[in-house]
């Protein structure tokens, strides 16, 4: 047994069987193979190569149609060297000799022969080091890339144990039979947080070099709650942890009966829960979890998933989908929010000293005009198909909000000029997570037809916390007073001035800050969909008055631990399970 | 078995890099024959003609003396095909 102690960023416990994915870039650690599925390597080693040469001889025929017969030359050499027998006979006497995996193999036998490239004196032969690099990466790309594709397709529970999932990998997971996620690298705003949160199953990050240490078909427990990774737990761990599955089991067969019960306090105060989504096959589980719109689409997972920029049509057949499996309730969709703690920044040509006070989200798309119109050009096409509404992320100042209206109004008089239909006064919103947008709200609000509250960036830039930190995350905390006042001003600019306020931060989501909420005269809390019964089930047992008056005894305080203790009082007194 | 050997020195300038090492070994997996090209620089390497990563490693500069050797059926056509390809500097200048 090994106790491994991570960072929960998905609470929850899972214990199940591991899938371990090795992501490329990596020293892959040298892992046994049982004797028997030796030969079941050297296949996975064949397929590979197979699938490489058929991926380069697309990319040569697409190269050379575009860029002539020369440039589509080059990847003749790569083309060579992955059906090098020389390659081959090493690799797979590797495997059957030492026993290892196909991806220890080929990392061995590339890299030796990188050594031999890298020792030539002459600059353009040791340079050909490179090549042999993207070959390697090209070969175990392929081999983890059927290990993702097999985990499409699953017929019994597993746990995904990775490097860092890749957003292409998680997209392929089939959802239903991963039941947790562990990885090595990672923070709370990590993709594989985000989406473990959005699929409402644990997850532990920063684990340091767990990949080396658990093989595939390890029993392992995922405790989202405590951070901790327990390899091939002994008999009085599994009981303890079986014991918490059954107990929260028991909850949500609870929550499960409010499903389709409507969100109203005791005193007919009624409210509207809505889900956050990444992919439009979330939608069916968030309405049956009783979800009565989406509240936040986050578009930037087009761009995550495929890894380029989407197409128009990309763009549009995920919200023409979203529309249709939504069946007339609304969808909020937020344009792309990419930058800072995103995959940009790998990609930047020169990475940004300070990514979160950088160039991302709505700024990123008024420096690249071309593609945020592509991107509304699609909600536009998309909005006569259903009850479709515009969310600019991350606006800072009145200047940012009239220039994204005004190329939204370019884009539509393009649409008009082509005879496209779309639907007028599309209403527009702009997220709340800039502390000088939520101070200026009333200002903001004569401009925008709603406002969501996007409390996590809130928190992080009114507090100056980097809560991926480990150092200060302790400081990330929604309950401090000045994060309150601000949200509380915000909701009642939007109240004065007619225009609809949300949350859609992962505070609308946490059971203690839903009687807060309430009280401050929230009406559209938007969550993750596994969060909806806990927070409608708080709704359905209190009264607005009474959360009036926890809101306002809340806001008398001056420190976020009075707040947080208070909150707990409250909150146990309706769900004690949870606390 | 016939056997046939070649002595040939790379002459063109940016030497056996990438893409004529690619093309000799295009041309000598047309043949049957086995081919075996040794470098008479220094260590004597030696590789298999017919493998890219080999020939690569072989590391031959302009001016290196190498030597082809077939051994086939075809080892002699096989042989002056190669030479010729390495005379004619693989069609670069």
């Amino acid at each position: 047994m090994e106790i491994k102690k991570g960072i929960g960023v998905s609470p929850g416990v899972a214990i199940s069987t591991a899938v371990v994915l090795d992501a490329e870039d990596l020293a892959i650690p040298r892992r046994p193979v049982d004797p028997k599925d030796v030969e079941r390597e050297v296949e996975r080693f064949r397929d590979a190569i197979k699938r490489s040469l058929e991926q380069l001889r697309e990319l040569r025929t697409a190269v050379t149609s575009r860029y002539g017969k020369e440039i589509g030359g080059i990847f003749d050499f790569h083309t060579g060297i992955i059906s090098d027998t020389s390659l081959h006979e090493p690799v797979i006497s590797t495997i059957r000799a030492q026993h290892v995996t196909a991806e220890y193999a080929v990392s061995v036998i590339i890299r030796r022969y990188a050594s031999n490239f890298q020792a030539m004196s002459d600059k353009y032969l040791s340079d050909r080091v490179k090549d042999i690099y993207d070959i390697e990466r090209r070969i175990l790309h392929n081999l983890v890339g059927q290990k993702a594709e097999s985990l499409s397709h699953l017929d019994h529970d597993i746990v995904v144990v990775a490097h860092d999932l890749l957003p292409s990998q998680t997209a392929a997971l089939d959802r239903t039979h991963v039941k947790g996620f562990a990885t090595d690298v990672g923070g709370r705003t990590s993709h594989t947080a985000i989406v473990a949160r959005a699929l409402g199953i644990p997850a532990v990050v920063g684990l340091g070099n767990l990949t080396a240490e658990v093989s595939g078909g390890d029993t392992v427990i995922i405790d989202g709650n405590r951070g901790v990774v327990i390899i091939n737990p002994d008999e009085e761990q599994l009981a303890e942890h079986r014991e918490y599955e059954r107990r929260r089991e028991v909850l949500e067969a609870e929550l499960r009966e409010l499903e389709s019960l409507p969100a109203v306090t005791l005193d007919g105060h009624a409210v509207s829960l809505q889900a956050n989504i990444e992919f439009p096959e979330e939608i069916d589980d968030a309405i049956k979890r009783g979800a009565s719109g989406i509240g936040l689409y986050r578009t930037e997972f087009l761009y995550l998933a495929s890894g380029k920029e989407p197409t128009e049509e990309d763009h549009y057949n995920a919200y023409a989908e979203s529309v249709k499996r939504l069946g007339g309730r609304p969808l909020v969709l937020r344009t792309l929010d990419l930058g800072a703690d995103k995959y940009t920044q790998a990609k930047a040509l020169s990475p940004e000293r300070n990514p979160f006070l950088g160039d991302r989200s709505i700024r990123m798309c008024l420096h690249d005009i071309p593609m945020f119109k592509r991107q509304l050009r699609a909600i536009l096409r998309a909005s006569v198909l259903g009850d479709v509404r515009i969310m600019f992320p991350m606006i800072s100042t009145l200047m940012e909000l009239r220039q994204a209206r005004m190329i939204l109004k370019d884009v539509e008089e393009e649409l008009e000029d082509e005879g496209i239909p779309f639907r007028r006064e599309i209403p527009v919103g702009m997220m709340m997570e800039v502390p000088s947008a939520a101070i200026m709200a009333n200002q903001f609000a004569r401009e925008v037809n709603f406002f969501s509250i996007g409390t996590n960036d809130l928190i992080q830039y009114t507090l100056a916390v980097d809560r991926t930190n480990e150092k200060v995350a302790g400081l990330f905390c929604p309950a401090h007073p000045a994060v309150l006042t601000l949200i509380r001003d915000v909701i009642r600019a939007g109240h004065r001035n007619n225009v609809s306020v949300s949350v859609c931060g992962e505070m609308a989501g946490e059971p203690l800050y839903t009687l807060l909420l309430l009280g401050l005269g929230l009406t559209v809390f938007s969550m993750n969909s596994p969060d909806i019964g806990e927070v409608k089930k708080i709704i359905r047992s209190t009264t607005l008055e009474h959360a009036r008056q926890v809101a306002r005894r809340v806001m008398s305080f001056d420190s976020e631990r009075q707040v947080l203790h208070y909150l707990r009082e409250e909150t146990r007194k309706i769900i004690p399970e949870v606390f | 078995m016939p056997t046939a050997s070649r002595d040939v020195v790379i002459s063109n300038k940016l030497g056996l890099h990438a893409r004529p090492a690619m093309q000799f070994v295009e041309l000598a997996n047309q043949f049957s024959s086995r081919v075996q090209v040794q470098s008479l620089a220094g260590e004597n390497v030696c590789a298999d003609g017919k493998s890219i990563m080999q020939m690569m490693i072989l590391a031959a500069v302009e001016g290196t003396p190498l030597r082809i050797v077939a051994e086939g059926p075809d080892a002699e056509p096989a042989v002056e095909k190669l030479a010729a390809l390495i005379n004619d500097k693989f069609g670069e200048e």
